[in-house]
Parts: C-alpha cells; sequence; structure tokens
C-alpha cells in the first residue's frame, strides 16, 4: 500500500479555473498524477486543459470516479469547499490554502464527525505543501524532481523546510516513500499523529522524518504515539529554538503559549519517547542514514 | 490582532457582560471633564497600551478628585510605558480611560481560548484574580477549573453554572455570573477572537459582577469578515517595522540580534534563524517572503532588513521549488539595482536550478558571499560579522 495517494487516485481540483488551480493542476499532470477533471461552480460542463469541468463535486465523483481533490479556493470559500469534498464522498483532500479562520476549521472538524471512520475523508493541510508519493502521484505544490523513490516517510508541517529534507535526503542517495505536509495552521486536518500511524502500517516506509516547529501540542503527541504503539524507527527535527516567547513565527500555528510547545522542551519530551533528534536543521538527512546504518 | 482594554470592555458590555462606567479621554482638560460626568468620588486613570501589567509600570493611577485625574492623565499621555510583555523599548500611550474606582470584595479570573489539543474553546477560571494565568498555574494551581464547550452547539447554561458554583460565587449571583461567562464566550465565538481574558473579574461590595480588566485578540485570518473589530486596530502599538512588512505581505518578527534574514517559508525562517545562533550569532529578525519569493517580495524584503540599523550581515535563504533558482537570482540582482546593501551579503540558494542561479548572481557582479548548505550559510554570515 502507499500512503494517501498512489497512481491509481483519480484526483479532482476544486477552483480548477482560477490561476493558482490551473498551474498546479497543468504541474501535477506533468508529474504523472491522475488528475481527472475539476470543479468550478457556474462552468460545469466546459472543459478545461482538456479536462471536465463540473459544477459541484459530487457530480464530479458521480461522472470520473474521483476519490481524491486539492483545493486552491480562497481562505473565506475553503470551509465550505471541503466539507462538500466530504459530503460527495472524496476519500482524501488536501487543503493548499494559507488564511483559513480558525473557527472555520473548528467548524470543518466537527461537520466531518457525521461520517463513520471507514467512510470519513481524510483532510491535509491547510497551509501546506500537500503529499506526493515519488514517482507515483503528487497532490500538491511541491518541486516534484526533488524527491526521489524510496522508503522513508516525510511528514512537515513547513513546505520549504520539507523540500530542504528532501533535498538532503536525495544528495545522500536516500529516498521518500511518501511526503506529507501537514500545515502551518493552529487547527489543522491531520495531525503528526495521525499520520505516522498510517505509516507505521506502510510496508513502503521503513523510518519516519518528522519536521516540527514551535507552538501547539502535535509533535509531542505523536512521540507518545510512537512511543507506546510504533516499531519504526522516528527521526524529529522541531525549528525555532530561538523563536520569542508568544510572538507568531509566521505561520499561524507557530506560537508558545503553554509548557511544553517550546523548541526545548519538544525536544525533551521526544527524546524521552525514544525518537532520534536531528540537532540542526542542516543535518536531517544525516541523522536519518546514521538511523538507517544502525536497522 | 490585539486591542486596548476599553475598546475589549465596550465589545464584552454589547454581550451582557457589566462594566464600571467610565471613557475614553486624550487630554487632561477631557479627563477631568470625564471625571465629573462619570460621577462618584473615586477614580482610576488607566493609560491605554497593548500590554497587561500595566499596574506595576505605573500606567494605572487611582484618583480621589476631578484634578488629581486630570493630572494624572497629563503625566502619562505621551508617555513610553515599559512593562514586562513590552520589551525595553515600551509602548506609547496616546489614549486614556477614566473609570470609577470599584469597591472589590473578591477577585476572580476568567479567560477563553482555543484548546489546540481537543480543538475546541477552553474556559478557565480561577479564584486567583489580580494574577497572570501562568503565575496562576505555577502557584494556585489547585485553584483552576476548566470548562471545554463543543462549540457546535455552544455554550450551555449548565457549564456556566459549574463553573460560577465552582468559584465559590453565593447563590444570589450565580444567574448574573453564568449570563457574564456567556457573553464572553458569545463574543468569542461570534467574532472570531482566539483569546478573552477578563482578569480581575470582581464581586463588589454592591454585589455587582464586573470585568475590571479585559483583554481580547482576534484571527487575522478572519479579519475579512469582522470589518468592525479590524477597525479597531492601533498601528501606534506596533513596531513601525512590522507595520511595514504587514502592509506589504510579509511575515515579519523584530528580534534583538544583528544579522538581517530574508529567508522563504516560515519553518525554513526559523530553521536558519536556529542555525545562526548554533554557529555563534543573533538573528535581527524572522522574515518569510512567502514559498514562492517571487521578486516584487524580494525588493520589499531588501528595504525593510536594511531599515533596520542593528543589521550588519545580510543572510538571504531561498530554497526554490516550482519558482527555480535562475527566476529568483534574477530578482535579487534586480532587488540590488534599486537599493543599496552597505553591509556583507551572504546568499544561499537551493532546489531547482541552482547551479542556473548561481551563475547568474556570480555574472551580475554583486558584491555578495556564496554558501551551498544551511550550515555553510550560517557559518559565513557570523564569520562576515567578526571581520
Amino acid at each position: 500500500m502507499t500512503v494517501l495517494v498512489d497512481k491509481n487516485s483519480k484526483i479532482i481540483i476544486q477552483g480548477f479555473t482560477g490561476k493558482m488551480g490551473s498551474f498546479h493542476a497543468d504541474e501535477m499532470i506533468k508529474y504523472g498524477s491522475n488528475v481527472v477533471g475539476g470543479v468550478t461552480p457556474g462552468k460545469g460542463g466546459s472543459k478545461h486543459l482538456n479536462l471536465p469541468v463540473f459544477n459541484t463535486v459530487k457530480d464530479a465523483v458521480n461522472e470520473t470516479g474521483a476519490d481524491a481533490s486539492i483545493l486552491f479556493v480562497p481562505p473565506a470559500f475553503a470551509a465550505d469547499s471541503a466539507m462538500e469534498a466530504a459530503d460527495a464522498g472524496i476519500k482524501i483532500c488536501v487543503a493548499i490554502v494559507d488564511g483559513i479562520p480558525s473557527h472555520d476549521m473548528i467548524r470543518i472538524k466537527r461537520y466531518m464527525r457525521r461520517y463513520t471512520k471507514s467512510s470519513k475523508m481524510t483532510l491535509v493541510g491547510p497551509n501546506c505543501a500537500g503529499i506526493i508519493s515519488p514517482g507515483k502521484s503528487m497532490l500538491g505544490i511541491m518541486p516534484g524532481h526533488i524527491y526521489k523513490e524510496g522508503r522513508i516517510g516525510i511528514i512537515s508541517r513547513s513546505g520549504t523546510l520539507g523540500y530542504e529534507a528532501a533535498q538532503q535526503l536525495k544528495n545522500l542517495n536516500i529516498g521518500v516513500s511518501t511526503s506529507v505536509g501537514i500545515g502551518g495552521d493552529p487547527i489543522n486536518g491531520s495531525s503528526f499523529r495521525d499520520i505516522i500511524e498510517k505509516f507505521e502500517t506502510d510496508d513502503e516506509t521503513d523510518a519516519i522524518l518528522m519536521i516540527g516547529e514551535i507552538g501547539g501540542p502535535q509533535e509531542v503527541a505523536a512521540g507518545e504515539f510512537a512511543k507506546e504503539n510504533m516499531k519504526k524507527p522516528v527521526i524529529a527535527y522541531i525549528a525555532g529554538l530561538t523563536a520569542p516567547k508568544g510572538r507568531v513565527m509566521g505561520h499561524a500555528g507557530a506560537i508558545v503559549s503553554a509548557y511544553g510547545e517550546s523548541a526545548i522542551e519538544k525536544v525533551e519530551i521526544l527524546k524521552e519517547c525514544g525518537i532520534t533528534i536531528s540537532k540542526n536543521p542542516s543535518v536531517m538527512g544525516d541523522t536519518v542514514k546514521s538511523v538507517l546504518e544502525k536497522m | 490582532m490585539d486591542i486596548h482594554e476599553y475598546q475589549a470592555k465596550k465589545i464584552l458590555s454589547n454581550f451582557g457582560v457589566t462594566i464600571p462606567r467610565g471613557g475614553i479621554v486624550y487630554s487632561p482638560e477631557n479627563a477631568e471633564n470625564k471625571a465629573r460626568e462619570i460621577g462618584g468620588s473615586r477614580w482610576v486613570v488607566k493609560a491605554q497600551i497593548h500590554s497587561g501589567a500595566r499596574g506595576k509600570a505605573g500606567g494605572i493611577i487611582v484618583c480621589n478628585t476631578p484634578l488629581e485625574v486630570a493630572q494624572a492623565t497629563d503625566k502619562l499621555l505621551g508617555k513610553k510605558l515599559v512593562t514586562n510583555q513590552t520589551g525595553p523599548e515600551g509602548k506609547i500611550v496616546n489614549r486614556i480611560y477614566i473609570e470609577e474606582a470599584t469597591d472589590i470584595e473578591k477577585e476572580l479570573y476568567l479567560g477563553l481560548v482555543f484548546d489546540r489539543s481537543s480543538e475546541s474553546i477552553m474556559v478557565v477560571a480561577s479564584t486567583e484574580g489580580g494574577m497572570s494565568v501562568e503565575e496562576i498555574s505555577k502557584e494556585k494551581p489547585e485553584t483552576i477549573i476548566r470548562s471545554k464547550i463543543e462549540v457546535a452547539v455552544g455554550m450551555q447554561n449548565f457549564q456556566a453554572r459549574e463553573l460560577a458554583f465552582g468559584l465559590g460565587i453565593e447563590p444570589e449571583l450565580i444567574r448574573r455570573a453564568s449570563d457574564t461567562i456567556i457573553g464572553c464566550y458569545k463574543a468569542f465565538s461570534e467574532l472570531d477572537a482566539t483569546m478573552v481574558e477578563v482578569n480581575p473579574l470582581v464581586i463588589s461590595k454592591q454585589k455587582q459582577i464586573l470585568a475590571l480588566d479585559c483583554k481580547m485578540s482576534f484571527d487575522n485570518n478572519a479579519m475579512f469578515r469582522r470589518s468592525q473589530v479590524s477597525e479597531l486596530r492601533d498601528k501606534t502599538q506596533e513596531d513601525s517595522k512590522e507595520i511595514f512588512a504587514s502592509d506589504r505581505g510579509l511575515n515579519y518578527v523584530s528580534l534583538d540580534g544583528n544579522i538581517g534574514n530574508i529567508i522563504n517559508g516560515a519553518g525554513l525562517a526559523m530553521a536558519s534563524m536556529d542555525m545562526i545562533k548554533l554557529a555563534g550569532g543573533a538573528p535581527a529578525n524572522f522574515l518569510d517572503v512567502g514559498g514562492g519569493a517571487t521578486p516584487e517580495k524580494i525588493v520589499k524584503a531588501f528595504k525593510l532588513v536594511t531599515m533596520d540599523e542593528k543589521v550588519k550581515v545580510i543572510l538571504v535563504n531561498i530554497f526554490a521549488g516550482i519558482n527555480r533558482c535562475d527566476w529568483v537570482a534574477e530578482g535579487i540582482v534586480d532587488a540590488l539595482k534599486k537599493i543599496e546593501i552597505k553591509v556583507p551579503l551572504v546568499i544561499r540558494l537551493a532546489g531547482t536550478n541552482v547551479e542556473k542561479g548561481n551563475k547568474i548572481l556570480k555574472e551580475s557582479k554583486i558584491n555578495y558571499i556564496e554558501a551551498n548548505t544551511l550550515e555553510d550559510a550560517a557559518n559565513k554570515a557570523v564569520a562576515a560579522l567578526n571581520e
């Protein structure tokens, strides 16, 4: 199995005919992703990039059998689009958009409680780079060529820091099974814990690199989960050693407001959970390599 | 986005929270008149700045005559108040709130925040009002009571009652206390707030429940639908460089060091700052120009970083994806034609077309130091500082 997306994933673009949607749809198609169409309300029945455009996600699912979607709609409408995808039976939805209000994110997550675990959509993001399974499919906005095919799972809140890690691994001739950007917002669709759990059961992944940062409880929750439930090694880097307390560092979620949310505290707690720490961002690749050599 | 105490009080009073009588003034003459208008025999003159701990910094003065109110206002207006939250430069006092003094019987704490673990709204209360919530959790953690609110159905009366009884409020005041707590919840949820704090919430000797000091913060991402809230922004309370940045779509935080940063992506920016620290230096700022690092953003970023007199070295670290290093390099060269850089400049490009990008920089004859890795960039920036 592959985590979240593979060659068979049928992808639709929500916000298909806009500038961002068009550009990244084209990039995904060039990478080899199976994009089957898109949704722009009011433009149903037309063609865009040689693919069908639908008025609703339900129409798109009925006509194309789509099971994955990616959102390029403006922040004010993103919550509505994500809920529409969930209701239409999409299995995996990536929200790239930066700037969704936190109250809206809570609303989306409450809305999704109506579905049973087996029929519930996985939401990744917002404010993220998306998902890539190198050589198979890209449901995101990352530069595909920096990822070598391989057996390391990457999870990152930051987009460019995730790229940095993929590049370091590639320079060491280490490849990636799937890379998931979970995004920089305080409330997100999938947490570190949600994704490492998927990697633990993925037979194409040997080890997981988790790239966290200051703010929020998710790195620690993932560490505690790994300690109790995981056999595969987890390597982590936490950004923001020098970040001042109480200030938002770019990402809306990158703010230290409670104990256990600073970089130093997270590193200490993760070490206690048996996770190998990359001591600085320049050695993420080397740290993964040294863990692989011991396996 | 933060707002002033008097603005938060106005909002909460619209949601049924009782506040002491008061008014905002901008001059000592106004202040004296306002005190007479409010009536009573004691007043509190409160400096309005975006910071807590104003009392310890001398920003809150109790007065016994309208003349004293005028004098206290005169003393505070135009002054920079330094509290343990403002940093050494302090914050300017441009507005004064005059309020009738309250005979306090009991001081309580009430706060509402997002709880990121349960993804719900958490109401926190304590009998130890007047202390900061950090102090309460350190010194009297046993007094803290919490209630998690299911946002889909909102706060229920029983939840507010439980908190009120938990605070030891006497039975005849429970109704009033519950209404106050629910009012704060409604303000939080209906206005896209990220924090509401009433500290202290007091019970007066006249058995009134009053919000004596309030703080509210709001979600910047939701301001597009909260025009009445966004109008309350007071730019005099923000760092001028941070305003310049936010007006231009840049994410910037001013810091104490002397190595200026221009980086794409918040995570990479934090990581670069960490590398500078490990290399023995200190960052002058956090600056994220956005994942795309467009030429326009790069020009703005150079302008911003060179505005900061502390900056002795500039470090540019761009990981180009779909935007390609050659395009980013052209943007940098173009920016340096428009802006004169008087300090050493270290540039590290990585990602798509990195060789092409570095070639463009070299051939442009701009004066810079090339770096290859994150570590190399930080080391070279620190070395340039010491030359």
